[in-house]
Formats: structure tokens, C-alpha cells, sequence
């Protein structure tokens, strides 16, 4: 097995594989068993100010969106950040570290915007021997309603201010965790790196409203009659989170600051992807509320083997490996050109390819073979979209092939070129 | 009292009775589970929803399957069963009974993926039994036009033709010879499909849209003629069965002992306590068809000892399905195959053996298989009905039709098992009955325009 010692803003851990700040991480119990099932490093559920704890509605906290099988493919939530004494938490978190000094322990943080707040609490988790805060600005529900969480990631200039604070009072690594719920999250990394954090850690959830409950004529779930929008989290949100870390990773402003993935990742394969595209880490939460800690022997193993069979000897030659791969679409190249083609070995003649072209593209695929029944691309209709891929039922069978330099494309009617050009340097584009 | 230990559920057997009450509760209870909800949901969601399904090609009534089965997927039952009812109005009795296998499930596009076709066929009960439960009607009738037409027959195909003629306004009047409307679905279906009185509730179900009556006991031919019909009726529609088991044409077929399979599983189908059937210890059964096999189990089920199917060809030749041959053997039936019977062994007038020819070998040698119980299940005609001096063109001893099912006397119709190049399958004789139906309508509304 390849060592997949990971090392995160100098916070070393025998993998790349954190828990997430949120309700497996709320105590000592929870993160014991963590520790006991191998995963790396946790962030410590939300800290907030010394005083009474905060309430949660005891009604319920979770929402989720399932596939017909019941798999669950999106999940909400609207609790708030711990309700735990802060004493017990500050305690916790002495013992866990000292008897898990391999692993990462690091503690989220959020109080009001007022720096002697920040002073105070900084100083309380200095004295714990944690490795490292995370500044929690995205969470999205109840404590944004305070002027909390997402209402701080949503302002730049509070993101900066704040980060900045905790540099200045504490030497702890200072990540900042980006909200979703914004226009365009750089703006808002940008600020941490202004402030000087360290690293950076996204996506928080996403507004969310998971459905209505149509016989009682409500939102569900509710808390008795009425519910709140809650943070979306879980295997549908992992794309957008992949877009998001893609533009942190590519901004110049953002200076390569590290990032730690989180959004929907599930196994090896989506962790792998997440650190593919930039990130040093990733955090989990959702896989881990649905099928419990176990789950990181599957990513360690995975990974590993993955890694090996590339031929990479540590995790930090896959951070960043696929990052050049994303770019703008003016930067796309309009002479590569490819068609659609149906395996006829694999085909089951479901016929959906051809309907979905039929009704919604570009009329591309004919329905008889020889007088039967059977599927085939017409090369002169076909714009290479896709479509026909994503729609079929069986993996593999419609592919793209791609048009080699010289053929003609009989769409176009023209002879694909071998050099490269995008739309800036297209003779169509008159914005030049 | 004597108490036989040979039963499988270990209860004590009452003398004279082979099996256990609870035995047979269990061995004729229904065969398939049904789906529950949830795994309605999931099977649902395993459709493609094809285009141009081939599912709904290789139905006799073209049920849309892929629509019905995507409403189940969201929890539209009762939508579900609208789609199916609408071109199948027997689609409770067609999701239990139909040969799936070699229809709707054998074209699912699955097949070619991984071998395992959706359960058309389970989905498809799941839908109507649900429907049904909750008294769902889909069905309303047009307003009367007046006209009436009598039907013969109140099987598959004279009760889909009533529905449709009903909703369409006209009048129906339907001539049963049984005391009981359903045709095979009550009288010959194996009856661990059709578990529960299924055959009456959908019967129920059917008549619920009203402007039908349904005359039991009344043999057309005999106790009203074919005339009178034809005198007062703008139409009328021949669905009868085959009433007229075939013959093995060898000496010795009157012997006791030797019964017609359909009379057998009609006796099954309608007794009050099934261990008061007579049942043999060594039963043989003549035939390779779906007849063939429902009685062979059934009568094992009852306890015979020991079934033999004998068929005059190979396995490949049996009108029954691998699948169903399969179940035969499974329940334990034994199945020969290339045995021709050339003559019955009978002593004082019941049978004791058959013997038989190895048809596979030229000249080959006889053997003899002892019995005291010979099933006929080698096909039915249809039994000639006193038509006076009318004659319908015929072929195969069967009523010539053509593509709207109607024969070559103007004003009459039929379809069903009764008509030439049938299948003998209940969805197909549905079918008939609901396209005699629209031809009907057609051709008695445009007359009157």
C-alpha cells in the first residue's frame, strides 16, 4: 500500500481524508470512533461563544432528496452549530488530541464580527493543542440570521477582516470555509487571502428547500407547521462544489492558496477528483451520516491503488493534475470535431437515444437497420453533443469518435483542421 | 380414523383426504408474490421507458406499458391501471395468466442487457389490484344510441366486448351457458393464478359501467336460437370457447379413469373442499400445451404421487414454454417426451395403463406406462352450436374472420378461441373483443348516419 501521508497547511495526517465540521464531529465520542475507523484529521463541529448554549429545534433537522432506490442523493439540514456547553467541547478536544496526536484535530469557529469576540475564543482554542481553526462563513441557516456564518462569507471585506483578526491574535493555521450562496466565490476567497489565512476550505451548503408535502400542503420537513430553508449538502451538490474549487484553483488573485474540498464526496473516486482539480484535502460528511465511518477503509484502499496504478508515489502529485484541463469557453477549440457512434453489439434498442435527439436536438438518429428495428447516428445531422451518451441506457455503447485532421465533416461540410482555434480568433466573432 | 404421515406441512390428514387442510391452502394459494409498493417503486425504476417499446408491440392489446410502468414509478397506481385497463379491460386477469414470458417480458430491452426483463407482468397486477382496491372507475358510458347487441359467451372476448360496446352507449345483452361469467378465467386458468375469486371481483369490476346483462345458463342454440338473436339485435358477437375436448381416437377411451383435462380443472376451479376431489396415485397426462401442465401440477399438488407428462414430441416442440416446463419439473412432474400413445391397457372398464411408442425411433419399440388416472389435455374444438339452416365460412372447424373479426354473416362478429388462427390466449381474445366492439360501433353508427 502507497503512504498517503497528507500534509495540509503543515498539519500532517495519514491521509488526505477529514470529517467535515458538522454533527459527526460535535464530540468526543463521535471523533473517537473516527480516529478508531482511520480517518485523518477532523474539524471539530462549530464553536461558538462562551455563554448559555444555543437551542435546536427538536423537530426535525433533516431533509433529504432520494433516487427511486432510496439511495440518497441530496440531503439538507437546519441545525445550527454546536449546543454544547463550550467548556465540555474545549475539554473534549485536550483529550482527543493528546490521544491522537497522528491525527488532525481542527476546530471551527464562529462568533459575531466584533474582534474581541474572535480575541476571546482564540485564545480558549490555542490553549487546546489543536492544529488549526476554520472560520465557519458559510453556514447558510440560523446563525446567518445572526449576522453569522454565510452572512460574513457573503462580504468579502468581513471575510478579510475577520481572517486578519485571527492571524493577528493567534498563531493557529487559519482556514476560512466559503459559503456557496454567493455570485462568484472568489471574491469572497480572494478576501481570505487577503486576510492572510492559510487555506481556504469549500463548499459550505446550499439554500435549499427540499420539497412540499403535497396532502398537508407544507414544505417538508417542517418543524410543526412551518419549516426554514435549510444548507444542501450530498452527492448532487458535488458538481457545483467541483466548479467552485476549479475557480479558486485558477484565480492568479487567489495565489495558490490551499484549498481543502468538501461538497458530496462520497468514495475515493470523488476525493480523488476533488484533489485532481486543487485540493490538498477533502472533507466528508454526508457519506459518512448515511453509512458511518467505515466507509474511509473503501477510500484509503481506493485511493491507494488508484495512485499506485498511475505510478504517483505520494497524494500531493495528484493535487492539482487536472487543473490546466479547466478553462473558459472561449478558450475551447471550435475545430475539434466529433460524431456520436451506437455500438450495434451493445445496443439494446431502447430507442431513447433517438427520441431524445428526435424531440430535443438535432433529429441525428434514424430508427431502422435494413427494414428492423435499430439505431444509427447520421453523421450529417449530428453536432457531437452528447446527448445520446448521457441518455442511453447501457455504459459504453454510444461513444464519440472524433473526426480526424483532413476528414470531412459532412455536417459542416467542411475538412477538420489540426490547428487549434477558439472563439476569439473565430472569423464569426465580430466582438474582436 | 386413519391418518395418513405423508404431508408436508406435519398436520394430521383426515381419512380420505390426501393432504392437510393447510397443504391445500398452501399449494393453491397464489403462485406469484406480489410486488408491495416499495419494490413496485424499484422494479418501476428499472424501465428504460423505450421508444417505440417493443414491450408494447409484443402485447395483443398494445398495452403502453412503458407509460403505465413510469406512473407506478410515481406512485400513480391508479393512473397506471387507467393505461392499462383502457386497451385491456381483463388486465388483472392478463397480469396473472398471460405467458409473459413469451410476450411483453421475452421483448423487454433487458434482455439483451443482463438477462433480466422487468416484471411487466407483476407491476401490471401491482397497478390493477390496486385500483381495484381502491374502487377506482375509469370508465364512463357515452349516451345511449339506442342499439342492441347480443354477445355470445361471457369469457375474454364477449366481456371485452361488452365493456367497449357499453361505454360507447350501446345496449349488451351476453348469453352465458355456465352459472358463471368468466369464461377459462373461472372455469379453466390453473387456480394458484387466479387465487381469491380474482376471476368474479374483475367480472364485478367490468360490469360496474352498467348497460350490460348477462344471461347465465342459456345455451344459444338450444335454448334460445341463433335466429332470434340476428332478429332482435342490431349485432351480435360469437365469444365462445372451445367447449369439445379432442379425442385420442384409441379403443378404450371410455374407461373410467380417463378424463378430459378442461373437465377436471373446471370441477377443480369451482370446489368447495378441494380434498374431496378423487384424485389417482399414477397420473398420466396426454399433451405438451399450457392445459397439459396446469393440470399435471395441479394434480400433483392435490397429491398425487406420482405425474407423468407424456408428449408425442421433443421439448423444443411443446406448446408450453420452457419456463412452464420448467415449473412442471420443479413441482416435481415428470415430463416424457417422443411418446405417442398407441393403445389403452383398461381391466373391467377402468384404466390401468397406456402404452406407448417411442415416436423419436422408426419402429420403435412400446412400452407401458400403468396408471390409474389418464388426463386428455391434447387440444378443444369448438363445439358446433345449431345454427338451423345458417352456416358461417369455416376453417379448421373454426369461424373465419376478418381484421375487424367479422365473419361472413352480415351482422355477426366473433372472436376470441372460437375464431380461425387464434392463439387460445386470453389477452389475445380480448383484444378481439374489444376491436369486434369498435367495428361494431363503426359499422352501427354509420349506418344510422
Amino acid at each position: 500500500m502507497i503512504d498517503l501521508t497528507s500534509n495540509f497547511i503543515g498539519i500532517q495526517t495519514p491521509n488526505p481524508f477529514w470529517l467535515a465540521s458538522a454533527p459527526p464531529t460535535d464530540k468526543a465520542y463521535n471523533v473517537n470512533r473516527a480516529f478508531e475507523a482511520g480517518w485523518g484529521g477532523v474539524m471539530w463541529k462549530t464553536l461558538g461563544e462562551a455563554g448559555l448554549p444555543l437551542v435546536n429545534v427538536s423537530g426535525p433537522r433533516y431533509g433529504a432528496w432520494h433516487g427511486k432506490d432510496r439511495t440518497l442523493m441530496g440531503l439538507n439540514n437546519i441545525e445550527l452549530i454546536t449546543d454544547r456547553d463550550l467548556e465540555i467541547n474545549l475539554s473534549e478536544i485536550i483529550q482527543v488530541k493528546k490521544d491522537w496526536p497522528d491525527r488532525g484535530v481542527v476546530v471551527s469557529l464562529m462568533v459575531p464580527c466584533e474582534e474581541q469576540a474572535w480575541i476571546d475564543i482564540l485564545r480558549r482554542v490555542e490553549d487546546t493543542g489543536a492544529d488549526g481553526i476554520e472560520l465557519n462563513f458559510g453556514c447558510p441557516h440560523g446563525m446567518s440570521e445572526r449576522g453569522m456564518g454565510a452572512a460574513v462569507g457573503q462580504v468579502p471585506e468581513y471575510v478579510e477582516m475577520v481572517a486578519a483578526w485571527c492571524k493577528q491574535y493567534s498563531d493557529l493555521p487559519t482556514i476560512v470555509k466559503l459559503t456557496p450562496n454567493i455570485t462568484d466565490i472568489r471574491t469572497a476567497a480572494r478576501g481570505a487571502v487577503n486576510g492572510g489565512a492559510d487555506a481556504v476550505s469549500l463548499i459550505n451548503t446550499i439554500n435549499s428547500v427540499m420539497g412540499v408535502d403535497l396532502d398537508q400542503m407544507k414544505m417538508s420537513p417542517s418543524v410543526g407547521q412551518q419549516g426554514s430553508h435549510g444548507g444542501y449538502c450530498g452527492p448532487a451538490v458535488k458538481p457545483i462544489a467541483l466548479h467552485m474549487l476549479s475557480e479558486i484553483a485558477r484565480d492568479a488573485e487567489c495565489k495558490g492558496i490551499p484549498i481543502s474540498g468538501i461538497g458530496g464526496i462520497t468514495d475515493w473516486r470523488d476525493a480523488a477528483e476533488f484533489m485532481a482539480l486543487g485540493a490538498t484535502n477533502v472533507q466528508v460528511c454526508t457519506a459518512v451520516m448515511t453509512y458511518g465511518f467505515r466507509i474511509v477503509e473503501d477510500m484509503i484502499d481506493g485511493l491507494s491503488r488508484y495512485l499506485t496504478e498511475q505510478g504517483m508515489t505520494s497524494v500531493d502529485q495528484l493535487i492539482g493534475a487536472a487543473t490546466p484541463s479547466v478553462t473558459t469557453w472561449n478558450q475551447l477549440d471550435l475545430n475539434y470535431v466529433v460524431k456520436a457512434q451506437i455500438d450495434q453489439d451493445s445496443c439494446i434498442k431502447c430507442g431513447r437515444c433517438h427520441i431524445a435527439c428526435e424531440d430535443t436536438s438535432h433529429q441525428a438518429i434514424s430508427t431502422e437497420i435494413n427494414g428492423e428495428r435499430g439505431f444509427q447516428v447520421k453523421d450529417e445531422d449530428c453536432v457531437g453533443c452528447n446527448l445520446c451518451v448521457v441518455v442511453c441506457p447501457v455504459e459504453n455503447c454510444i461513444t464519440l469518435r472524433e473526426l480526424d485532421t483532413g476528414e470531412v465533416d459532412t455536417r459542416t461540410r467542411e475538412m477538420v483542421s489540426a490547428d487549434y482555434q477558439n472563439w476569439t480568433q473565430h472569423p464569426n466573432n465580430t466582438m474582436v | 380414523m386413519t391418518v395418513f404421515s405423508s404431508n408436508s406441512s406435519g398436520q394430521s390428514v383426515p381419512a380420505g383426504r390426501r393432504l392437510s387442510e393447510a397443504d391445500y391452502q398452501a399449494n393453491f394459494a397464489d403462485i406469484h408474490t406480489p410486488l408491495d409498493a416499495r419494490s413496485a417503486v424499484v422494479e418501476a425504476d428499472r424501465c428504460y421507458y423505450c421508444y417505440g417499446a417493443p414491450c408494447q408491440t409484443a402485447c395483443p392489446t398494445g398495452i403502453d406499458v412503458p407509460s403505465f410502468i413510469r406512473m407506478i414509478g410515481q406512485k400513480n397506481e391508479v393512473g397506471a391501471a387507467g393505461v392499462i385497463l383502457s386497451e385491456n379491460i381483463m388486465g388483472g386477469t392478463c397480469a396473472r395468466a398471460c405467458p409473459v414470458e413469451t410476450l411483453c417480458e421475452d421483448a423487454c430491452v433487458r434482455n439483451t442487457e443482463d438477462d433480466r426483463p422487468i416484471q411487466i407482468g407483476l407491476l401490471q397486477r401491482f397497478a390493477t389490484d390496486r385500483a381495484s382496491e381502491l374502487g377506482a372507475k375509469f370508465f364512463t358510458r357515452e349516451p345511449e344510441t339506442g342499439h342492441r347487441v347480443a354477445i355470445v359467451g361471457a369469457g375474454p372476448a364477449g366481456l371485452s366486448c361488452a365493456h367497449r360496446l357499453a361505454t360507447l352507449g350501446h345496449e349488451v345483452v351476453v348469453y352465458e351457458a355456465q352459472e358463471k361469467s368468466g369464461g377459462l378465467n373461472e372455469y379453466g386458468l390453473a387456480a394458484y393464478k387466479m387465487a381469491g375469486d380474482y376471476a368474479q371481483k374483475e367480472v364485478e369490476d367490468i360490469l360496474s359501467i352498467g348497460g350490460i346483462i348477462i344471461k347465465h345458463g342459456v345455451k344459444v342454440g338450444e335454448d334460445v336460437s341463433f335466429a332470434e338473436l340476428q332478429t332482435n339485435y342490431d349485432a351480435v358477437f360469437m365469444g365462445v370457447g372451445l367447449g369439445t375436448s379432442k379425442a385420442m381416437q384409441l379403443d378404450g377411451e371410455q374407461a373410467s379413469g380417463v378424463i378430459n383435462a378442461v373437465d377436471y380443472i373446471h370441477q377443480l376451479r369451482q370446489a368447495e373442499d378441494l380434498g374431496k376431489l378423487s384424485v389417482g396415485q399414477n397420473i398420466v397426462v396426454i399433451g405438451g400445451g399450457m392445459t397439459a401442465i396446469d393440470i399435471a401440477i395441479q394434480i400433483k399438488r392435490l397429491g398425487a404421487a406420482n405425474v407423468t407428462m407424456a408428449y408425442r414430441r421433443g421439448k423444443e416442440h411443446m406448446n408450453a414454454s420452457l419456463e412452464e416446463q420448467e415449473f412442471a419439473l420443479n413441482e416435481g412432474v415428470h415430463i416424457a417426451h417422443w411418446a405417442q400413445p398407441v393403445s389403452l391397457h383398461t381391466e373391467q372398464g377402468t384404466i390401468t395403463g397406456v402404452e406407448f411408442k417411442k415416436a423419436n425411433i422408426e419402429g420403435g419399440e412400446t412400452y407401458i406406462m400403468p396408471t390409474d388416472m389418464l388426463f386428455k389435455a391434447i387440444g378443444q374444438s369448438l363445439t358446433p352450436i345449431n345454427m338451423a339452416t345458417i352456416e358461417f365460412v369455416k376453417s379448421y372447424g373454426k369461424y373465419e374472420v376478418d381484421d375487424e373479426l367479422r365473419t361472413s354473416l352480415p351482422g355477426v362478429w366473433a372472436g376470441g378461441d372460437c375464431v380461425a388462427g387464434s392463439d387460445d390466449l386470453a389477452v389475445s381474445a380480448v383484444q378481439d373483443g374489444k376491436l369486434a366492439a369498435l367495428s361494431i360501433h363503426n359499422t352501427l353508427t354509420q349506418s344510422q348516419a
